[in-house]
């Protein structure tokens, strides 16, 4: 990168191409970072603009909106404004990345440690039944300073295993937070509180599925794979076939799975000993098996079809067989083409569980239609972040999984 | 021994080798030479039966090839191809020790020859053995693919047009390391190149093909002299024929006794450098570099002038 220009980083082009200005245009005296700006913007708007929080007298009636100032005592609020303007001043000029991160950070944990100051501060002691969510103004100052948060690391090009610390690092601190106590006075907590047993019940199903159904489709996707890419005939017929099956949207999917599913077990009912029944996890993991093959199957077809034809011809001019040509030769190539498959389906297994939640099929989509149902917006919440925390977290390990693969050969 | 007896191969109806029969002697290099669709790779692929002919059988050393177990009989043959085949995602070392490996050798036993080998290509195993194919320039792969090709000691290594893939002066290099690694193992070599300067420069015999026929299987100075008529005299008949027939020469047949002025010039040289040095110097004669108490020896340009030429 660009950091050899020393301390001229205000005056000058230092930055990578993306934000640098087009060939040719006239250089800008002062150097305003355009996605800087961009965040810089939200940033001000949500802080002095939008309500911080809502207030709800209990957690069904919809709550009213307050804003930064008066949702903080006087003291926090001053100083956590000032550190979130600065912030937003350091995103619009040109720093080097590494600042950038530390801004981004800086204010990312002066956020949640602003938001878990605020029950304290707004709901009267011995008042039960009050809640407190963060509401619009928040999450556009999280959304915005996530944002450059994501932009820095991305400028850094961090190695896998820099990124796998990082996000650590990023779990380490959140749990830290989680741990103390700071946010049980928010809504989503409490509501946490409440389902704690369910909550972790509800986690480890939501990952056997995702996770079983992916291990299901690699133990039958990967031989498909392989057969495909010897027979052009196969894979003329089976990769359209699975592209179709991508398409049924996934409600849809889970409405065919059970009437067949009821069907069969109807017809033998021995099934139902294996807790195979038309609704609940035995559909769903059907339904993610089917979403999870075409991923690994072209995945594997496309890695395979990767392998240089002259390491082909050399393996087997020098003896191997096709068995030792497959195991040595072939799978090893492909392996970070097919791993990018297996994120692929990970990552979309895991949002998709949610959704296995309307035929009873468990997970954290339980509390996301519970709160829908409910009008109750934090029990949505108690379901979708930690369904994002868990897809992110799969991402960044699998990416670097593959990085590192790819890295070693180049 | 390489018996090719009245081999063909069929892709449908089309004949790809059509009735070819060679003999290989032990200890030479044979070049199959011709235009791309000739049929002289698959003639190659045929000798370790990464394709099966459709009538005719090959044997090595009086054994049908068609009876041995095709695995063991390619990890007896040295196999190396153009653009190196090596495995992107293994060491320089393992790619060495493949074939050693299926053959089940013992691992100190692999390390030596592996170690020996790199030597043996001038490549500091310290530093080269850990490295990974993407890391060495493209000489250096093709050295590493042969080295790969030589792990298990092959009596014959098959060679599909090695140096394509090498730019003219590495090419060169390669070639004259070719020919010295020849001259050291002893091994059989069948080489595959469209290139006739290439096949003149390493063939001990030249097998010319087109259309899948073998056209004429002779020595290159035979093929310089008297190509069969047809394709070989257009392929080989262009202006510098006689500089190529030259350059099959020594300085020392052609020696006579005598001195002469001037800079010795080595008696395994070439003739055609031989004569490039007469030329630039307009001299008529050029001592050979005597061995020590020998009479002095000379070779003179009308003796040169006289090799270049139509026999009568």
């Amino acid at each position: 990168m660009s950091q050899a220009a020393g301390g001229s980083d205000l005056v000058t082009d230092t930055l990578p191409p993306r934000t640098a200005s087009r060939p040719g245009a006239p250089r800008p005296a002062v150097a305003i970072d355009r996605l800087g700006a961009l965040i810089a913007a939200l940033a001000l708007i949500a802080l002095l603009a939008l309500p911080f929080v809502a207030f709800k007298p209990n957690r069904i009636l919809s709550g009213k909106g307050v804003g930064f100032l008066e949702a903080l005592p006087l003291a926090a609020a001053l100083g956590g404004g000032l550190i979130i303007i600065a912030a937003a001043i350091l995103a619009l000029l040109r720093i080097r990345p590494w600042q950038r991160l530390g801004v981004a950070s800086a204010a990312l944990v002066a956020l949640a440690l602003l938001v878990g100051a605020v029950p304290v501060h707004l709901v009267p002691a011995g008042n039960a039944l009050a809640r407190v969510s963060p509401s619009s103004g928040f999450w556009l100052l999280l959304f915005a300073f996530a944002i450059l948060f994501a932009d820095a690391t991305a400028r850094l090009a961090l190695g896998p295993l820099q990124r796998v610390a990082m996000l650590a690092l990023a779990l380490l601190v959140i749990g830290l937070i989680l741990h103390s106590g700071l946010w049980d006075g928010l809504s989503v907590m409490r509501e946490y509180a409440i389902n704690a047993d369910s909550f972790w019940q509800e986690g480890r199903s939501h990952l056997a599925l995702a996770i079983g159904s992916l291990a299901a489709a690699l133990v039958v996707g990967l031989p498909l794979g392989i057969a495909c890419h010897r027979s052009a005939t196969l894979q003329g017929i089976l990769l359209p076939v699975l592209n179709i099956v991508q398409t049924i949207p996934s409600i849809a999917m889970y409405g065919l799975m059970m009437g067949p599913l009821a069907l069969l077990v109807a017809a033998l009912p021995v099934l139902s000993d294996f807790g195979i029944r038309g609704i609940g996890t035995a559909p769903a993991a059907i339904a993610l098996f089917l979403y999870s093959l075409l991923p690994v199957v072209a995945n594997t077809v496309v890695g395979l079809q990767s392998v240089p034809a002259q390491a082909v011809d050399a393996a087997r001019g020098m003896g191997m067989t096709d068995k030792q040509r497959l195991f040595k030769v072939e799978l090893p190539i492909a392996l970070p083409v097919i791993l990018t498959g297996v994120r692929i389906v990970l990552v979309q297994n895991i949002g998709l569980v949610t959704i296995a939640a309307l035929i009873g099929g468990g997970g954290f989509g339980t509390y996301v239609f519970r709160g829908i149902g409910q009008a109750a917006i934090d029990f949505v919440l108690l379901g979708a972040a930690p369904t994002v925390a868990l897809a992110f977290t799969a991402a960044i390990l699998l990416d670097a999984a593959i990085d590192l693969l790819k890295g070693r050969r180049a | 021994m390489i018996e090719v007896d009245h081999i063909s191969r069929y892709f449908g109806t089309v004949a790809a080798v059509d009735d070819v029969s060679l003999e290989v002697e032990r200890g030479s290099i044979t070049v199959l030479v011709g235009t791309s669709g000739s049929g002289k790779s698959t003639v190659l692929r045929m000798i370790n039966r990464l394709i099966e002919p459709s009538s005719g059988a090959i044997r090595i050393d009086g054994r049908d090839t068609a009876g041995v177990p095709q695995e063991e009989l390619r990890r007896g043959i040295g196999y190396a191809i153009q653009g190196h085949g090596l495995f992107p995602h293994w060491s320089v070392a393992r790619n060495i020790a493949t074939v050693p490996s299926l053959l089940g050798w013992e691992k100190a036993r692999i390390a030596r020859r592996v170690t020996e080998l790199l030597e043996l290509f001038e490549l500091d195993p310290a530093l080269y053995a850990s490295k990974f194919p993407h890391q060495l320039s493209g000489g250096q792969q093709q050295r590493i693919g042969v080295a790969r090709a030589l792990a298990a000691e092959p009596a014959i290594l098959l060679m599909d047009e090695p140096f394509g893939a090498l730019d003219p002066i590495i090419r060169a290099k390669a070639q004259d390391d070719l020919l010295a690694l020849q001259k050291r193992l002893g091994i059989t070599i069948v080489l595959v190149t469209h290139d006739m300067e290439e096949a003149l420069r390493l063939g001990d015999k030249i097998a010319v093909m087109d259309s899948g026929r073998l056209l004429q299987y002779a020595s290159p100075q035979e093929i310089l002299l008297r190509p069969a008529p047809g394709f070989v005299e257009r392929l080989i008949g262009g202006p510098d024929r006689p500089l190529r027939l030259l350059s099959l020469g020594k300085v020392a047949d052609l020696a006579e006794p005598g001195s002469a002025a001037g800079e010795p010039i080595a008696a395994d040289a070439s003739l055609r450098d031989a004569l490039a040095i007469l030329l630039w110097r307009r001299a008529d004669s050029l001592s050979l570099a005597a061995a020590d108490g020998q009479p002095p020896e000379r070779v003179t340009l009308s003796a040169i002038l006289q090799q270049a030429g139509r026999p009568a």
